[in-house]
Parts: C-alpha cells; structure tokens; sequence
C-alpha cells in the first residue's frame, strides 16, 4: 500500500470533530507553524515540498504564493476552491464531508503565510449536507483559538467563513469563482488585467487553491516541506487523491504516492480491484473529463513502451498525440462494451449546458459538438460529420477569456483521434445505432 | 426517438423563463432573518452583494422551493440592489428554480461515469414510474424529474439528489422503496 498522508485518520469515528481529530495530532503542524516558522518560512517549506495544484492545473502551489500583490496595502484573501464539479471527480467532497479540520487547519497555516486576514471556502451548493458539516468544524475551531482574534497569542487573525455556489460548474475556474463570490454570474474575468494575485476578490490579492492542495500543507510542515519532496517521483512529489469510477470492481477514492503504475492502480485489490465482471479493460480518461481518453495500450504503456506512470509527467508523456494528463484525478474507467460515441455525446452536453456563454467560440461551438454528436449516436449522422467535430473543437481551443473551452474542445478531438473507427461505424451501421438506442429504452420499460 | 428535439429540459440561458405566477409567502421569519444579517456581515463593508447567492438559497427554502419575481424583488430590498441584478444572478445558476416545483425534485445526474452506469435506464425508469417527461411534475404536485449535470458522485453512480440528500447506488428497486416512502408521507 502507498503512503497515506491525509487519508491515513479518514475511518477514525468522529474524525470529524476537533476533539478527535486533535487525539490524532490534528492541529499540531498549525502550532508548529505558528511557533517554529515565520511566515515566510512556511512558504518556503511549501515551495520545497514541490506540492502542485491538485486541482487540475498542477502549477507549482509555493510559487503561485509568492505572485501574490504584497505591496499594493490591500487586504489579501485566501479563498478555498470547493466547487468541485469536474465529471469524474469525488474526491474534495470526501475531505470535506469526513476530515473538515485538514482543510480548516491548512486554510489557518496558509493564511497566515500570506497575510491573508479573511478567507472563505468556496463550496458548490449541491453539497448542502456538508455546509452544516464544516459550520460545526469552524465553530469548534473558533472555540479553540484557532480562529478569530490573536491566534495560539502570535497576534495574527483569521475570519473562515463558508460560501455557498449555486450550480455552475465554470465557478470551478478561479476568476469566475471569485465574481460569483462577489454576487455576481460566475462569467470569466480577463487575464490580464484580472490576475488573481494582483486583482482578485473586491480587487484586492487574492490565492484560490483547491480543496486538497490546502489540505496537502498540513503534512507539508509536520514532514517539513523537503521530507515531503522526497515522497513521489521526480517533479511529481508527495500523495495524490484520485476518484476512481466507471467500469471497476472497487470505485471510491483512493490516495496514491506519486509514481504507481497505472496498471497496478486499475488491477491491484488495493486500488480499483480490476475491470467489473471480468470484461476487459478499452479505455481510461486518467484526470476528469477534460483530459484526453486514452486506449487501452496507450494508458497501460507509453508510445515508447515504458509503463506508464500516476505522475503529471508520465501521463503527460507523448504530448496530446499519444498521452494525457494526471488533471484532477478523476479516473474513469471504460470496458470493451464502452460505448466512446454515446459517452463523448454525454460529455459534449456537458460543456455546452456549463459553458457561461460569454466567447462566441465556446457558447456557440459547445451546442454544436453536442448537437453532432446527438446525431451521430442516434443513426443520423454522416461520415463528413467526424471531420466537422475535429475543425469545431480546433475553431474553440485557445480562442476563449478562459479554459472551459479547451475543456470542451479536448475529450472531442481525443476521442475522434484515437477511436476513429467507432464515430465511422455509428454512419456505416445507422439502423443498428438506432435499434440499440431504442433497445435500451424499451429493455428497462419490459424491467418495469 | 426524434433526434431533432433537444432532449435537455433546460438548454442555455435563453430558455429559461421567470415565470408569471406568484408564492404565497414572501418574508423572512424571524429566524431567517437572524441568519441573514449573520451572513451579510461575513463580507467586507460596502461587498454585502456576496450574500446575494446564499440569500437567494435562504429564499428558494423559505418561500416553497422555488424564487418567484416577488422573493427575488424581496432579496433585492434587503441587499440594497436593484432587482436585475437578482434576476441577472438568479437566471445563471442551475440550481435556483424559477419555476413552482413538486415537493420532492428529482435531479438526476446524466454525466458521463454516471452514463456509463446506467444513469439512463434510471431517468426512463423514472419517467414511467411518475408518468411525466423531464422538466414535468406529477398530477399530484408531488415530485419534479429533473436531470443535472456531474454532482460529484461518479464513484457511486447512477444517483440523484433530493432535497439535502444525495441517493447514490440506484436501481429501480432502491427507486420503488424511495417513490413509495415519498408518497406516503
């Protein structure tokens, strides 16, 4: 089994509360942060440990701390990214729901690293459960001392405070988080001007970091931030949660050390525990929906034939053209009966109902690529349609304020590139496409 | 199946109407208004339109499950905004009905690892239990069917949330036992 460092407490009953979570050294990488490091220091503990955003993005999170506007006299904020909503990933949900003190403790560390005074966790509002979950821990938190005024006596102070989203997946993009944050529709923001570090929430400094990534710091200053680096591989360091769905014995999340083999995460009983009813293994998209599908051969083994690795290189490795990328760690899993047109269809209407509409490119090129699709999944499509996909997903990527377009555009061109021959049989076998759709349909009403 | 019809109940921003009817209720209890003044002074003086969203959630809860254009003109009032800012906010997010819905909405998720599952084979099952197409709600004012898009739920797929609580694991079995339950209370 791989190392566990934020997962290691998540099955001790009542974890959640501060009590519980204080018998198993919770809050104790806080009160060595307060009283060992300055904060500075802890930014460079973080910088050391090499933690990357585990959102999806994977930039290098000590270094996104340092962008931050420390000269402008403005208030700095610290805002938690808890609008998880890319398909295929559950896994800050689980933080959130079982161990809210990790992301409290290391929202408490962060702060206090950047000088951030107020801080909100950004949640998207379908977990409506969890809000009473992380009220409850902040409260316990505010009674300890750990929040509120004067801090374990270091004068600094910090106001948490949860927010509630309301169903809008692109609030998951940082600058749009913060206008929804502000009451506002969650449209993107230019960059530049609208860098976060300079001109953020109210225009002032601002870090958004993902749920994990914050959570990360805490084993970050218990380990200190080299012991750390030396966990994982190469630039890849430290644990990672991944969401483990689709077609495998054992879904749920998983935390894995950096470097495992993808092929022991999908087989191993550890891990997935192999492919659901002994079918066979076709495709895997290795990091939420965005990301590139990869085959079968591809996904278990590089172009070059080395195995291919849980790290942001190694999925990486092959550029677009024969790799993917580690993303959010939203790891979907497709067997032989997979069909790659209908999923695509499903992910394509997606996009196109989560785009905000505000670039022509991805409001308008979104309900295309769904509406093509729709057709050729249902029997009506034709072969000059396959090709129309590719030239609306090139016509979107790169040409939007923000990445939901390359989001959108990505999964398409993947799909058609390395499953060509399954988009041509849906226009080759139209009559069997239409009669396994109705199949599906009226085989569940006979179930009735 | 007619391809040529959207089978989404609720496409882009341009399909969404405000509807015309009006909720019987349209206050704040006492309580509720505790909470509200609790959260308008969670952000910095003079950013009290952050508390727009969880206060149109308060709204939505309060006032029967939906926001009508008197409870977002209320809201406006109590944040000192104007109306369209309200409605501009309210008309962006899925999860604000506007739109009177049954007391039991059923969202069911049809994203990708749940398509995969068999998210499909549930929303049929569904549809033919209550005898209405999405976006309806049944004769009896009871449950709204309604799909949405990845709840963050792929793990435990096909699901739907109701009310505060997602139900994970479907089948039509888990369904029957749910349905009924709902209806005899």
């Amino acid at each position: 089994m791989s190392k566990k460092l934020l997962l290691h407490n998540i099955d001790i009953p009542g974890i959640e509360t501060i009590d519980i979570y204080r018998q198993h050294g919770g809050y104790s990488a806080l009160e060595k942060a307060f009283s060992t490091f300055t904060p500075d220091q802890v930014t460079e503990q973080v910088k050391a440990s090499g933690l990357r955003g585990r959102g999806g993005a994977g930039f290098p999170t000590g270094l996104k701390w340092t962008f931050l506007d420390r000269k402008s006299g403005k208030p700095i904020y610290l805002v938690c990214n808890a609008d998880e909503s890319e398909p295929g990933t559950f896994k800050d949900r689980y933080l959130l729901e079982k161990i809210p003190h990790l992301l409290i403790e290391g929202m408490i560390i962060t702060a206090y690293a950047i000088g951030a005074h107020k801080a909100y966790i950004y949640m998207r509002g379908e977990f409506k459960w969890i809000f009473p979950i992380l009220e409850k821990a902040l409260a316990e938190a505010k009674a300890a001392g750990f929040l509120g005024e004067n801090i374990l006596n270091s004068g600094f102070s910090l106001d948490l405070y949860v927010h509630p989203g309301a169903g809008a997946y692109i609030c998951g993009e940082e600058t749009a988080l913060l206008e929804s944050l502000e009451g506002n529709r969650g449209n993107p923001r230019l960059k530049p001007p609208y860098f976060p570090a300079v001109m953020g929430l109210y225009n002032c400094p601002t870090l958004v970091n993902n749920v994990e990534t914050l959570a990360a710091v805490v084993p970050i200053i218990q380990l200190g931030g080299e012991k750390y680096a030396e966990i994982g591989v190469g630039k890849s360091t430290g644990t990672k949660l991944i969401s483990a769905s689709g077609h495998i014995n054992k879904p749920g999340v998983y935390e894995i050390e950096l470097g495992l083999p993808v092929e022991e995460f999908i087989y191993s009983d550890d891990y997935c525990g192999g492919i659901k009813d002994g079918k066979q293994l076709k495709a895997v998209i290795a990091g939420g929906s965005s990301v590139p599908i990869l085959p079968v051969d591809l996904i278990l083994k590089t172009a070059a034939g080395t195995p291919r690795l849980m790290t942001y290189e190694s999925l990486a490795e092959g550029g677009f053209i024969t790799g993917t990328m580690l993303g959010s760690g939203g790891f979907i899993v497709y067997d032989e009966t997979a069909c790659i047109v209908r999923n695509l269809w499903t992910l394509a209407r997606f996009y196109h109902h989560e785009s905000c509409g505000q670039c022509s490119p991805c409001r308008e090129g979104t309900g295309w690529m769904e509406k093509v699709l729709f057709r050729l999944e249902h029997g009506q499509g034709k072969m000059s349609d396959i090709d129309l996909l590719v030239d609306v997903a090139k016509k979107i990527e790169g040409k939007t304020i923000c990445p939901l377009g390359e989001a959108a555009a990505w999964p398409v061109a993947a799909a058609i590139r390395h499953f060509r021959p399954e988009f041509e049989y849906h226009v080759t076998h139209r009559s069997e496409v239409m009669d396994i759709n109705h199949n599906s349909i009226s085989a569940m009403l006979v179930s009735a | 199946m007619n391809w040529t019809h959207e089978t989404r109940s609720k496409s882009m921003n341009n399909h969404i109407h405000i509807s015309t009817s009006t909720s019987a209720k349209s206050e704040f209890s006492p309580a509720t208004m505790a909470l509200v003044n609790e959260i308008i002074i969670r952000y910095p003086e003079g950013k009290h339109k952050s508390a727009l969203i969880p206060l149109l959630h308060l709204a939505q809860n309060e006032f029967g499950g939906w926001l009508s254009p008197e409870s977002m003109d209320y809201v406006a009032s109590i944040l000192k905004i104007a109306p369209v800012e309200v409605y501009e906010v309210a008309t962006f997010y899925s999860m604000f009905n506007l739109q009177p819905v049954g007391k039991y909405m059923l969202e069911v998720c049809q994203t990708g690892p749940c398509g995969l599952n068999g998210a499909d084979k549930i929303i049929n099952y569904l549809k033919h239990k209550l005898n209405i197409d999405i976006g309806e709600t049944s004769a009896d004012g009871l449950f709204t069917l309604k799909t949405v898009e990845c709840l963050a739920s792929c793990g435990t797929a096909p699901m739907m949330q109701v009310g505060e609580h997602y139900y994970e694991n479907l089948t039509p079995s888990s369904i029957d036992h749910l349905l009924k339950q709902w209806s005899n209370k």
